[in-house]
């Protein structure tokens, strides 16, 4: 680590390109990125306070939001031990097409969220593959809160894997040997030893999959069914705001949904820099 | 990380410690097996069935025969790239900056670039209607000019590359850490000019992460939905991308032709899959083959957390 901050200290100022490398990047930040932020604030500093609160905080935007949270949070808490387990099974066992089932954990990251809405929705109908055996029982997988529960899983599927399988990987043989050793039971040395060194991860990995789930719009408009007050998402919303041209009134929810994305993001980056210093 | 591993540690009985047992073993395989199967891999084969239920033969007219679908599948074909290509262009600026000088606010800067992944697509589509669209801040000056963002093609890249912007940046950056600037330093003390560096001894070295980068950043890039729908306005024929594309026949209840363009995006995700391992393999043997000379081996997984 000493060498690598040297020789970046050393070629500071040394290797060209700094100037255009640096404007160039600032610049087109500057015009993706920072106007159009700026022209949310605008427009919502167009608003006084109390249509700000008509527009964002009325009964059914508090019902997307809670809603958007809520599936969110759920699908996130699926995925930590679902993830937890995919990411063991492929780290510590053998077992043949591992290596298919690894490569496909990726797919819903490759898929486009439409066609995972579109297939989804189709699986769970009366008529599908899945519904044909769950609606009799009384389980929608389709335009319900689980629907959207449940597409939200596959696309967070892939972050809590990716995030944990790493951490998994390089955890050293020895402290779960000194535990053995020392008496401890398998179940023992995972609750005390390996969780514990997991758990960083495991909330990185849950608080990516959030974030993720928080803006999903895509995979959602085709599952959930859009019913007002039910599962109608905060994304969703918006969309209904912008298609009357009432635009400050999206905006304004644009705002609530940012904010929160922030927060989460920001509680990611703390997180890791709490686990880099406790964890490295 | 097989070189983490003690060399040769009595490999017997640390064995035992880390085995579980066979009655623990199997149950968690299958029920790990079982999750995917349900969650990914049946999903998979469903699109292909309803493709196909009607015959191959009504599968091809779905695709061939609609051109409303068929400039969707073109439209794609023109945004997509060009959105990779700008982002290939910011992710080198901004990776270049961001490894080899030390400069106030750094931190701060690849913050900013993974900005675009905490914000919903919707949102960002709405951001670009704030901005251009008629009634937006340059709505008035656009439409005098006759130039049109919101509703036309324009709009389409700008939301893309908004979506996509962080992931080739993101995959190069640690790439470019790991390599180190000596060889860079090493050109330049030899006479090299910068764009001579650039071209001879970092695009060699960062070539299979960026290819990486661009298989996800295009990936994302034909598979958005949100932040182009809002910008769009889905003028049949006009403005729909794939992905629109199949929203718009899902509503008209035109299964068949909906899948059979979902088939479409389904296969290039698989070949996305492919082309992602059979990348991270050969960066693998790469560094194998390299050994120690390339320093600290690339992150498996440099790109968890974008992942998506």
């Amino acid at each position: 680590m000493k060498a690598f901050a040297q020789s970046t200290a050393a070629s500071h100022r040394v290797l060209p390109g700094f100037r255009l490398s640096l404007s160039y990047t600032l610049i087109y930040l500057t015009v993706l990125l920072a106007i159009p932020l700026a022209a949310c604030l605008a427009k919502v500093s167009s608003l006084t306070p109390s249509q700000f609160l008509a527009a964002a905080w009325t009964d059914r935007a508090r019902a997307g939001y809670l809603l958007t949270f809520g599936v969110s949070f759920a699908a996130a808490a699926i995925n930590v031990p679902l993830g937890l387990l995919l990411a063991w099974i492929l780290v510590r066992y053998e077992f043949p097409f591992k290596r298919v089932l690894d490569s496909l954990i990726d797919l819903p990251f490759a898929l486009p969220t439409a066609v995972a809405g579109l297939v989804y929705a189709n699986l769970y109908v009366q008529n599908g593959w899945f519904g044909r055996f769950l609606v009799p029982l009384g389980i929608h997988g389709a335009y319900s809160r689980f629907a959207i529960v449940l597409v939200l899983t596959f696309i967070g599927l892939p972050f809590i894997v990716r995030t944990v399988q790493p951490v998994l990987e390089t955890i050293d043989a020895e402290v779960e040997e000194a535990a053995a050793s020392l008496g401890a039971t398998r179940l023992q040395t995972f609750l005390r030893i390996l969780l514990p060194s997991l758990v960083p991860a495991l909330t990185t990995g849950f608080a990516l999959t959030f974030a993720r789930s928080l803006g999903e719009y895509g995979s959602v408009v085709f599952v959930s069914g859009n019913i007002m007050f039910k599962t109608e998402i905060a994304p969703v919303l918006i969309v209904n705001q912008l298609e009357e041209y009432h635009y400050a009134e999206a905006t304004a929810i644009a705002l609530v949904l940012l904010a929160g994305s922030f927060a989460t993001l920001a509680v990611i980056n703390s997180l890791e820099r709490w686990s880099r210093r406790h964890g490295g | 990380m097989g070189a983490e591993r003690p060399p040769v540690a009595p490999a017997g009985p640390q064995r035992r410690f880390r085995q579980d047992p066979l009655l623990l073993r199997v149950p968690l395989i299958l029920v790990g097996v079982a999750a995917v199967a349900l969650l990914i891999v049946v999903p998979v084969a469903n699109v292909f069935y309803q493709a196909l239920s009607h015959g191959v033969g009504t599968y091809w007219r779905n695709l061939v025969d609609d051109p409303d679908t068929r400039h969707a599948i073109l439209l794609t074909l023109i945004v997509a790239p060009v959105s990779v290509a700008l982002n290939v262009g910011f992710g080198i600026a901004a990776a270049w900056a961001v490894t080899r000088f030390q400069f106030r606010g750094r931190t701060f800067l690849v913050t900013l670039i993974d900005l675009p992944f905490a914000i919903s697509p919707v949102v960002a589509g709405l951001m670009f209607v704030l901005l251009f669209g008629l009634q937006g801040y340059f709505g008035p000056w656009l439409r005098d000019h006759g130039i049109h963002i919101i509703f036309a093609l324009p709009g389409l890249i700008l939301a893309t590359t908004f979506v996509t912007l962080p992931f080739v940046a993101r995959e190069l950056i640690p790439v470019m850490e790991a390599i180190g600037a000596d060889e860079e330093t090493a050109a330049l003390s030899l006479g090299a000019g910068g764009w001579q560096i650039f071209w001879r001894v970092t695009l060699p070295n960062i070539k299979w992460g960026l290819l990486y980068g661009v298989i996800l950043c295009n990936a994302r890039a034909m598979g958005e939905f949100g932040a182009v729908y809002v910008v769009s306005g889905h003028i049949a024929g006009q403005t729909d991308t794939m992905p629109l594309r199949v929203q718009k026949l899902f509503d008209e209840y035109n299964n068949p032709g909906s899948f059979a363009v979902a088939s479409i995006l389904t296969s290039l995700a698989l070949l996305t899959l492919l082309a992602k391992v059979s990348l991270e393999r050969k960066t693998r043997r790469e560094i194998a083959a390299a050994g120690a000379f390339v320093g600290p081996e690339r992150p498996r997984n440099a790109d968890s957390r974008e992942t998506p």
